[in-house]
């Protein structure tokens, strides 16, 4: 499967994407949704988590990807721009935690450095891995006790404990490889009671409908994969697919997309509002751009400041501005919520 | 009113029916939401039953709603269809242990 910029489809425009999430806004529009709460204009309350997508490149094409990333993306971060973002958290200790992303981040070939610098830090490291990328090839394998040397939070999607859901989404054969790297993982202490290695997995629904609760949905997880794998893990963070990229695609050709814009609209949750990631987090682009959340870099929606790029960084400037908002928005706060940390209340 | 008896966005309106008798409609909403709650069965087996209750019924709205609920909950298509199963044969049963009445009549009746 290739991404939707390599088969030039037209849902790789963001401006394209970005006109038909608007119509919904006919039903409501999502400012109006917060003004109902008191949360408009919506303004950050702290900068604590440092968000870099390191790349597009990634060795698997899923079908719900909103970053349309896969093996033919070249968009990759560069050690120079690495430096930029080294620096700003040097100098701003408000930053706790660096959440590294991509595609596949350990495919940029600065990856590991970008971790060790990291750790010097000591901050705390997230690495979005997507499990399958562990055993892809040979000089990955050893990415598990790598992690773990870095004290790295490891963070993979594993849409669901069956095969058949995992593989719709993600592709043939990557429940059974995602499977070997989590228990890869868990040789290496990740998941595992006192080492205090930690791996959380995430949920995406494979299709056109919301999350379930969290926390069944992680007790079904752990039951299912202690008891056919001898898997174990620490959390389970369910994030709702936005209707963004491909995953907009999808919704579009399966008949799908006015439905699900009316339920994630019409499950509006204030306290899940109140709760956004984009509140306390900033993304940073493969090229150094900024950006109040993953979705809105993914739809070219720079952050709404004089400090858009890192090389004019001003944590004073970013802190005073409003969140860019738009129809995609709901996706964050239906029902429980959803963050790139799980559920949100 | 409609050209047909059933529309797929009527469901979205089902809370509505409280603009016409709120006293009862707000406690018959209270009373559900309560009833499926986790408690001494699960709200994702509430759900299965939901189903399963909803095919016996034949209401396109609850099945419907909770096709979708009891999916995203985790069960699996085969074990929604088992589902279905259950509440057919219980269909079915019922009229078949009616057999039995008609065997009793004609039994009483018969020489």
């Amino acid at each position: 499967m290739k991404s939707l910029k390599s088969s030039h489809h037209a849902l790789a425009e963001s401006f394209y994407q970005l006109q038909i999430i608007e119509q919904s806004a006919e039903q409501k529009p999502f400012a109006s949704s917060l003004q109902g709460c008191d949360l408009y204009p919506l303004r950050p309350v702290a900068l604590e988590i440092f968000q870099v997508n390191v790349g597009k490149m990634c060795n698997q094409t899923c079908r719900h990807c909103h970053v349309d990333a896969g093996p033919d993306r070249k968009e990759i971060m560069d050690k120079d721009t690495m430096r930029l973002c080294l620096d700003i958290l040097r100098k701003n200790p408000s930053f706790t935690t660096v959440d590294i992303t991509g595609g596949a981040p350990e495919m940029n070939p600065n990856f590991r450095w970008f971790v060790e610098e990291i750790n010097r830090l000591g901050r705390k490291i997230i690495v979005r891995c997507n499990l399958t990328i562990i055993v892809a090839n040979k000089k990955y394998n050893d990415l598990p006790t790598f992690f773990a040397q870095h004290r790295v939070e490891v963070v993979s999607s594993l849409p669901f404990y069956s095969r058949d859901r995992t593989d719709r989404q993600r592709g043939d054969g990557v429940f059974d490889d995602s499977i070997k790297a989590i228990q890869l993982l868990n040789e290496a202490g990740y998941g595992m009671k006192e080492t205090g290695l930690v791996l959380n997995l995430v949920y995406n629904p494979s299709g056109a409908f919301l999350p379930a609760a969290q926390v069944s949905l992680e007790k079904d997880f752990k039951q299912a994969l202690l008891t056919e794998f001898g898997i174990h893990f620490n959390q389970l963070f369910t994030i709702t697919n936005m209707p963004i990229s491909r995953f907009l695609d999808y919704l579009i050709q399966s008949g799908n997309y006015d439905r699900y814009m009316d339920k994630l609209i019409q499950s509006f949750n204030p306290a899940a509002a109140a709760a956004v990631m984009c509140r306390n987090t900033l993304s940073v682009g493969w090229d150094g751009y900024i950006y109040d959340c993953d979705f809105n870099q993914m739809l070219d929606l720079k952050v709404q400041s004089a400090s858009q790029h890192l090389r004019e960084f001003n944590s004073d400037a970013l802190m005073q501005r409003h969140v860019v908002i738009n129809q995609h928005c709901y996706g964050c706060t239906a029902g429980s919520g959803s963050s790139c940390g799980g559920a949100t209340i | 009113m409609s050209q047909h008896y059933y529309e797929a966005a009527d469901l979205n309106k089902f809370g509505k029916i409280t603009d016409f008798q709120k006293v009862v409609g707000d406690k018959f909403f209270n009373w559900y939401s309560e009833v499926f709650k986790d408690s001494a069965l699960s709200a994702k087996e509430k759900s299965l039953i939901a189903l399963a209750v909803a095919h016996a019924v034949q209401c396109p709205y609850c099945i419907d709603a909770y096709s979708t609920d009891a999916f995203e909950k985790g069960y699996s298509p085969a074990q929604m269809m088992e589902a279905v199963h259950v509440a057919a044969a219980i269909r079915g049963g019922a009229s078949m242990v009616h057999g039995v009445q008609m065997m009793n009549k004609v039994n009483e009746i018969s020489m």
